[in-house]
Parts: C-alpha cells; structure tokens; sequence
C-alpha cells in the first residue's frame, strides 16, 4: 500500500518555499489533505506513461508544491529534482508543467483545466478505458467563465468518469471570496448544472477517501466535491490569512510551522 | 473550400481513427457528411469555443487529432489563450480550422471579420499556419498535413467556387505556389486572395511584367525562395485579406530588413474597421484598396507608369 502522509505533505511544502523562498503557501496547504488521498489512495497510477493510469489536473496550478510533494513521497520526483523547486532551468516550477514526469497537463492559468480533463474523460470513453480524470479546481477558479462552459459539456456528454474537486477555502488573491465575486452557494450550482455534487470536510482525509472511492464512474453524470478547506491549513498562524498567498516565511516563521505541522523528518533540509 | 476540406477529412478519418471533428456550432450544409458517417466521432461542442479548444487538447493527448472548426474569428481570438497553453504549450496536433478569412462575412459586419487570427496565431511558437488557395487546393493542402506532429491553424476561404486559373496546384509545406511568371515586380498574396491577385495581373495585362506567388503555407514560411526573389526584384507587393502587418507581408520585410536587402517591400491589407460599415467583399476591398484594380493601379504607380 502507498503511504502518502499528510504531515509529509505539510513538512514538504514548508520546507520547499523556505528553501527557495517563494510564496503561495497557504493555497498549497490548502489541498494537502485531498492531495494526500487522491495520490495515497484513489489514483490509480501504475507508471506515469502509461496510457490507462488515471488522469489529475491541478487547475489551480499556483499550489502545485502540494502535489509536488506527492510525487516525491511516490518516488516519482527524486528529492535532488524537488530541491530544484523555483530554481534556474527546472520544470518544478511554480505552476505545473507537462514536460516534468507525473505531471499530466500544463496549468497557471485559471479556469482551463476543466476543460482539459472533459477532453480527456471523453478519450478515455472513447477508447473504452476505464481510467477516470480528476481536475482539482479553486472556489474564486469559478469565477472564470470558460469553467461553467466545461462543467455544461460534461454534463450534456454524460462523463461519468470526471470527477471535479474544488478547493472551497474562501479565499482569493486579494480578498474573501464573497467579497470579490461570490461563488456561492457552489453546490446548487453544480446541481443546477446537472452534476452529482456533494459536500465534504476538504481536510477530513478518510471522508474525502470514503467519498472518491464510492463514487459511480457509470451513471453517467460527472461528479463535483465541494471540499470546505482552511487556508493555510495546519499552521495557525495562516490559517484564514490572506498575506500567505504571497509571503515566504522568514526562518522564526518556518520553524514554527514546521512545528506545528508535525512532521519530524530531519532529511528534508 | 469548406466543403472541399470535409469532404477530404472524411477520407482521411476512413483510413485514419485518430481523427474527430469538433464544431462550436457552425458548419451548416458543409459538416453533415462527417456527422453523418463518423456520428461516434463527431461533437457539436456548442457556442462554446473556449472549452472546446481545451477538449480538444484533452483528446489530443490521448492520441486523437481533433478539428475544431468555427468562423475564423471565433476559432481563434476567443479562444487564444486556450490554443496557446493547450495545443501549443502541450505541442499537440489539435487543428483550428478558421472558416472566412478577412472580409468574407461582408455583410455580417465587423465582429464576423477575420482580421487578425493569422498575426496572433502566427506568434505561437511551434504554430503551422496553412491558408489553402482554392477548394481543391484546401483538399491537397489538409492531406499532406493533417497528421504533422505539430498544432495547426487552417484558414479556410468561404467561396467554394473561385478559381485561381490555368493552374493545377500541387502543395509542399514551406514553399510558394507559383501562379505566373514575370520580370518587373513580385505579387505575393495570401491564400485565397490569390484569386484576387491573379484578376489584378490580368487588370495589368502588358502594361507590367508581374510575376505572382500565392502563399499558402505562411508557417513553415517560404523563406529561401523569398530571400531569392529579394535579389531578382526591385519591388515586392503583398496583398493579405488581413492586417498589412503580423501576416505575410510582416514575414517577407522581416526577411529583407534581415538581408539587408534593397528591394521595396510594399505590404498591403485591411486597416481599420470601415467606421462600423459593412458590405459585400468586393465592396470592401476597395474600400481598403485591395480591390484588383486598386492593387494593378497601386503596382503601375510603384512602377512609375502611372
């Protein structure tokens, strides 16, 4: 069985933005817990070329370290490649690129990746594979119009093979969510929009597993969660911040979190 | 050429599985015989061109060739950011296939103008850009193409029956297709406004010597055989049903001013919007003075024979 700890997650994000000292910490933290059961449990990745393997798209690709984290506690992304994090000439970037290994599609710009995986669920029915797409979207993400163009096609196509999680933490660049252009209520418009939605706690890692694995890729409707999250999720002092979508740690900040997120490996450093 | 094009796809997708057809709702009296024999590989996708740019990356990856086809304006401004971290960011062969470059909507009016597709698409690095001349050529030019390895962009003219004459086209990606001979000036034109340029050599009759290049593969650009002509001409005059800049015209000064060449490059196009008028296509082109007659009378000025 995959071991793919949540801590590990966290300890990896913390460490990587203050190595390279860069920002977007709390989006990252923000989707630990669901990043941690999509690569732990629910994808079904045997090798990363293979055609059949189960397709995820980070459409929120400004939080990739999450995932990046993931790959590396796989063994896909070697601990040398992940100290390349924002470095000269990496392709482990900030936002997420194809051309890295484990990465399936390119994103940075929000509001495309539903799109994508429509396209891929609909070469998977085609090609009659069983492989099924997630696209890990944002609440502010739906503000993008092009969203609501992909989340019609999927329904009107019947992809029951699609499954959307949208990270609901509230939060946007510049302010709540609410405040900027409300989303909400995000279910009812999913609903509205003839998907199967559902409501779960984004950090309750054995619902969230409950959840993904129970679902019914036949019945012809593709799926949404609405995962209710904390920005900044797992160190107090960003939870519900809005600073720490920008800001990097300094070294007093960094310890703390690290403390607080529990992971006690001493190698990452 | 639509039809042209259709009818060539459907031949293709006989031989070839990979290939889908997508349309964001347009395409009556020129998609049905697709629909109708490939229905398993056919999509209305709606009027929704952004998501169906990135469907179509989506199937792209997992081995199809999917055509996305809509009014050229559509096909590629609304969707541009799409095209460019979709196809293009993830180097896959999608095809936007434009339909109505230029003015071809006349009486439909500005917001149905292809203007500026080709000078935008043109700036995606690894883009192929194929403007086929006439209908039968459109045919020629989707099937030594169709299965490149690249992302495409196919502008496609309305008219299925105008002719370039006297020519039976062969086509050959990165090079020129050469309509008439001649020793006083070059006439390069872009897809089909080759038609148009071949009336403005007639218009010209013995009064110049023209020769007359129709460009159809803009992306990989005939590059060697322009920095030739660039040593055999005094005058070089391109006619685009676009913007004088960002297109051909752009392409064949980029080259002299690179060759440091003496030849006059005279770019012309479509500036403007026509203050909010519209009209026919003919009517147009000479408002924008690329009427075949504005064109001759242009060329015989260039000349001094005025």
């Amino acid at each position: 069985m995959r071991q793919v700890r949540s801590e590990a997650i966290r300890g990896t994000i913390l460490r990587q933005s203050r190595r390279a000292h860069v920002g977007h910490i709390g989006s990252s933290l923000s989707i630990a817990d669901i990043v941690t059961v999509l690569y732990g449990r629910v994808l079904q990745i045997s090798a990363v070329t293979d055609p059949d393997r189960d397709r995820f798209i980070l459409s929120k690709g400004h939080a990739v370290l999450a995932v990046y984290a993931a790959l590396h506690e796989l063994g896909i992304l070697s601990k040398d490649a992940l100290d390349t994090f924002c470095g000269d000439g990496t392709a482990v970037g900030m936002h997420p690129e194809a051309a890295l290994p484990g990465i399936d599609f390119n994103s940075g710009s929000l509001g495309q990746g539903l799109s994508l995986g429509a396209g891929a669920a609909l070469a998977a029915r085609i090609q009659g594979s069983s492989r099924k797409t997630y696209v890990l979207m944002s609440d502010a993400e739906l503000n993008e119009g092009a969203v609501w163009e992909a989340a019609l096609f999927a329904a009107h196509q019947r992809l029951g093979n699609l499954i959307a999680i949208v990270d609901a933490n509230g939060q946007q660049a510049l302010g709540m969510t609410k405040d900027v252009m409300n989303t909400e209520p995000i279910m009812e418009k999913w609903l509205a929009f003839g998907w199967d939605a559902r409501e779960v706690d984004g950090h309750d890692v054995e619902v969230l597993a409950d959840t993904l694995l129970g679902l019914d890729a036949s019945d012809g409707k593709p799926k949404v969660l609405i995962a209710r999250t904390v920005f900044g999720k797992g160190v107090s002092y960003m939870e519900g911040q809005i600073k720490w979508h920008y800001w990097p740690m300094n070294e007093e900040e960094f310890a703390n979190a690290l403390q607080q997120v529990g992971d006690p490996r001493e190698d990452a450093r | 050429m639509r039809q042209a094009f259709i009818r060539e796809l459907v031949e293709l997708a006989r031989k070839d599985e990979r290939v889908m057809l997508l349309t964001g709702d347009l395409g009556y009296l020129a998609l049905e015989p697709f629909m109708e024999e490939f229905p398993d590989r056919f999509l209305n996708c709606g009027v929704a061109e952004q998501n169906m740019v990135g469907v179509a990356t989506g199937l792209a990856d997992a081995g199809f060739i999917p055509f996305v086809y809509s009014i050229v304006t559509f096909a590629t401004l609304r969707c541009f950011e799409f095209i460019r971290n979709g196809p293009v960011g993830h180097n896959l062969p999608v095809r936007i296939v434009g339909v109505g470059g230029g003015v071809e909507y006349g009486h439909n009016g500005p917001s149905h103008y292809g203007l500026e597709d080709v000078g935008a698409l043109g700036l995606l690095d690894g883009m192929e850009i194929y403007c086929p001349l006439e209908a039968p050529h459109a045919a020629k030019v989707l099937r030594a193409t169709y299965d490149r390895p690249a992302p495409i962009y196919y502008r496609l003219g309305k008219d299925e029956k105008a002719r370039v004459t006297g020519q039976d086209f062969g086509f050959k990606v990165g090079a020129v297709d050469r309509i008439n001979n001649g020793s006083d000036a070059l006439l390069m034109t872009l897809g089909a406004y080759a038609v148009e340029g071949q009336q403005a050599v007639t218009e010209l009759g013995s009064r110049a010597s023209i020769a007359h290049w129709g460009v159809s593969s803009l992306i990989p650009f005939p590059t060697i055989e322009v920095e030739d002509a660039l040593g055999r001409y005094p005058l070089i005059v391109t006619v685009e049903a676009h913007r004088p800049h960002g297109g051909l015209g752009s392409k064949v000064a980029e080259i002299a001013a690179a060759k440091g060449s003496s030849c006059r490059i005279l770019r012309l196009g479509i500036d403007g919007f026509f203050g909010g008028t519209s009209g026919s296509q003919s009517y147009l082109y000479d408002q924008a003075g690329i009427s075949p007659a504005k064109v001759a009378g242009t060329i015989l000025g260039e000349l001094g024979r005025v």
